[in-house]
């Protein structure tokens, strides 16, 4: 009887400090929930949301904010993101903007005057240029956020939808009439065809 | 269709799980020669006709160029170059109708053609086995030969690329979906010529044997190739595969002939195998011996819709309406044109689509002949699909995950090793479009990969952003305070330089304060010696000390004197100083010794 107890509590002493131990040395370094969300975000870093980028708002996110306010990431995100933290998927809150296609800001060259304020606001660092020359985007870094639009003292950015190309291009689902399950809805062919 | 010979043995074959048997219509187009089309009034080449990158244009709109002159040169990496088809002037250089399910347009060069059919200037090497393998695969590079069989991918990348040493070259000569027979008018029109690009693939790849896999429905292809390799004296193994459809797959058809699987995300090269369509092999010959480059290749052109339906040997370039017809297609009875076979082929939006490298096929069925899809119904659960697959795998798991986007689901259901081939979709009884819903799960997750990896592109950009914001700021904090720090220094040195010169402003001046420092260190050591006591012994001692040096220093004093030397100042001086030393002694010695006397008393 006392042996028992004695090693039981040996047992729970060794197993406790172990404990105790692998929580102080393999602790985790912040919230590692955070960094999970913020690679669900699609990081176009547009402020949208109300943030001033990606990764507080997925700071926010995991303190508790909505997850629908991400109108590039759109329906998709917002499942991930259910998904991730076990929460039902809303509709993206149409007070921070409406899911867009894909695009791209383009400057029209010869109406720049080299002003770098949509450089300044560019960010990701996708528009180069130096003051009092022309300034182009780096398209393929150009996450479409468009906060270089309003900055543009003679309005010369364009935002313009992404086209398909044969690499983009892909077939899309095909249209079914069929979203019920068979036995929901019987029809003399599915019989048929299940007995043969 | 034996030919008794020990050149050729017949190889073991192994089998292929799944598979189908569809209807062949091979016999429509398989009995007429191969027939050239006459040169068409214009020909566009897309510049992306292959696997890869599309090639760049290097002639300029009006320029007049020869047959067989390259007008795009091949991009950098995995890519082929373009070639005129024939000689003529460059008319265009812009986007072009383009055989894709997509119906986009696609750039590519007009050549209006000037009916000479004038040749650049060639140079044939009949004695091509004296060239370095680096020429022999210049050669077939330069001359922008991509893979004939179907998915265009540039051939002497093959060869540059091995994982292993390779034992095999297999020559793909199965052909295996229905109604077309481009490859096996080929073999037995042309056997010889393919043979002898098999020779030259043999010798570039070092490899021990030819092994042709080839299905039993071609009988006189296989005598044919039996037959050239009589007249060549090359020794092949032949391995008749029963007629199935999908056996022309590359892993399938290896799997045949071999037994062996291709691992998964590996390439035939991890087998010691490189497999080659026979037209490949044809065009590979054309290319080194007579340095023709890739500008034509034989197209079936069937269907109920064709009157004269056969193979016909096409520029490439030459717009798909013309090819069908020439071979009195009735456009208005046919219900769709579809590039390559009914099984994987698609309908092609705009039939003012040039004929491409890897265009095999123009199927013009009517609508009774192919019905066009009807609406499925609801899958049943049958598992037919599941036994069709030649690649084992679950296409009804598939296209659950596939129809409600759960890519990670199909992922692990290894979509990806999905060939396509339609084999599910045929023998499915909802007919249920399993390949449509494959392609878009497919599309889909590229996408999703590619999107992940610019999210995370621009993340590292944002960061990185924000890290040089932050420390540009922080530079900009610490050279302000470092101004202030300075501006307020110097307005203190002011201040206290008109105010109190004496005090307070030594911290500042190093020299005064180590002299201050000094002044009081000796004071204190003045005060401590008045302070202790010491014994007339001691005293006594230091007095003893003190004329012991001071009778040396004098001693030295003379002697300097005597030799005239030059220190004598300075002996002098040590000796003044000792004997006041010695002096002092000898006078706080009497005084201790006279208190001590009066002391006791």
């Amino acid at each position: 009887m006392i042996t028992a107890i004695l090693t039981l509590l040996v047992l729970a002493a060794i197993f406790g400090a172990l404990l105790g131990f692998a929580s102080i040395r393999f602790k985790p370094e912040g919230n590692p929930i955070v960094e999970d969300i913020n690679n669900i975000l699609p990081q176009t870093q547009c402020g949208q949301c109300g943030h001033p980028g990606c990764r507080p708002y997925a700071q926010a996110i995991a303190d508790g904010e909505d997850i629908n306010k991400c109108p590039p990431g759109g329906e998709a995100t917002i499942q991930a993101l259910a998904d991730l933290l076990d929460v039902e998927p809303k509709p993206l809150d149409a007070e921070h903007g409406e899911e867009k296609t894909p695009q791209v800001a383009i400057i029209r060259e010869d109406e720049c005057i080299g002003c770098t304020k949509c450089i300044q606001a560019c960010p990701v660092d996708a528009i180069l240029g130096a003051a009092k020359q022309m300034h182009t985007v780096i398209e393929s870094e150009c996450t479409g956020c468009d906060l270089c639009v309003e900055p543009c003292p003679v309005d010369c950015i364009d935002m313009v939808p992404i086209e398909d190309t044969l690499a983009t291009w892909h077939q899309n689902r095909p249209l079914s009439n069929i979203e019920l399950i068979a036995t929901d809805r019987p029809t003399p062919a599915v019989n048929k065809e299940d007995a043969a | 269709m034996t030919v008794a010979s020990s050149l050729i043995t017949r190889s073991r074959v192994w089998s292929i799980s799944g598979g189908i048997h569809p209807a062949e219509h091979k016999q429509e187009s398989n009995t007429a020669p191969i027939e050239a089309i006459p040169l068409p009034s214009t020909l566009w080449l897309p510049l992306n006709m292959h696997i890869g990158a599309p090639a760049t244009p290097v002639v300029s709109v009006g320029q007049m160029v020869r047959k067989g002159q390259i007008i795009a040169q091949s991009g950098g990496g995995i890519s082929a170059s373009v070639h005129a088809p024939t000689s003529g002037r460059i008319t265009a250089i812009e986007d072009h109708a383009y055989a894709h399910e997509s119906g986009l347009k696609q750039p590519a060069i007009a050549i209006e053609a000037d009916g000479l059919d004038d040749w650049r200037k060639q140079t044939p090497w009949e004695d091509w086995a004296s060239k370095t393998h680096e020429e022999l695969l210049q050669r077939i590079h330069d001359g922008g030969i991509t893979g004939l069989g179907g998915a265009g991918f540039p051939t002497d990348i093959k060869y540059r690329n091995r994982h292993a040493p390779i034992d095999t070259l297999l020559i793909n000569a199965a052909e295996c979906e229905p109604y077309i027979t481009a490859d096996d008018r080929l073999m037995r029109e042309r056997a010889e010529d393919i043979l002898r690009g098999a020779q030259i693939c043999l010798h570039l790849l070092g490899a021990r044997r030819i092994l042709i896999g080839i299905e039993d429905n071609k009988p006189e292809a296989a005598t044919a190739l039996e037959q050239a390799a009589e007249t060549l004296q090359q020794r092949i193994e032949l391995a008749v595969v029963p007629t199935k459809y999908p056996s022309g797959g590359e892993k399938q058809l290896i799997q045949l002939v071999t037994g062996k699987e291709v691992p998964k995300g590996g390439l035939p090269s991890d087998l010691g195998i490189v497999c080659q369509n026979v037209g490949t092999l044809y065009q590979i010959y054309r290319t080194v011996v007579h340095d023709e480059p890739l500008i034509s290749r034989i197209t079936t052109v069937t269907g109920a819709a064709v009157s004269n339906p056969g193979n016909y040997e096409v520029l490439i370039g030459t717009s798909m309406e013309t090819v069908l017809n020439h071979a009195g297609a009735h456009l208005k009875k046919a219900d769709r044109v579809i590039m390559g076979g009914p099984m994987m082929g698609f309908a092609v939006p705009d039939i003012a689509a040039p004929i491409m490298k890897s265009t095999n096929c123009l199927l013009a069925p009517t609508k009774k002949e192919l019905p066009p899809a009807i609406e499925d119904s609801p899958c049943i659960r049958c598992g037919l699909c599941e036994q069709a697959c030649p690649v084992d795998l679950l296409p009804q798991q598939m296209h659950w995950a596939s129809k409600h986007r759960e890519l990670e689901s199909a992922e692990l259901h290894s979509l990806e090793d999905c060939i396509e081939c339609g084999a599910c979709a045929y023998v499915c009884p909802s007919r249920i479009p399993l390949v449509q819903y494959f392609r878009y799960a497919k599309g889909e997750l590229k996408q999703e990969r590619q999107q992940h990896e610019e999210s995370e592109r621009a993340r590292i950009r944002f960061e990185n952003r924000q890290a040089r914001l932050e420390r540009e700021k922080q530079e900009k904090e610490a050279r302000r305070k470092a101004r202030a720090e300075a501006a307020a220094k110097a307005q203190a040195e002011k201040k206290a330089r008109e105010g109190a010169p004496s005090s307070g402003s030594n911290d500042d001046d190093p020299v005064k304060a180590a002299l201050a420092r000094a002044a009081a260190k000796k004071q204190a050591r003045a005060e401590s010696a008045a302070a202790v006591e010491q014994s007339p012994a001691e005293l006594k001692e230091a007095l003893d000390k003190a004329k012991a040096k001071f009778d040396k220093a004098s001693t030295r004093l003379q002697e300097a004197e005597a030799n005239g030397d030059a220190m004598v100042a300075a002996l002098k001086k040590a000796a003044d100083k000792l004997e006041e030393k010695y002096l002092s002694a000898e006078k706080a010695y009497q005084a201790a010794t006279q208190s001590q006397e009066t002391d006791p008393s």
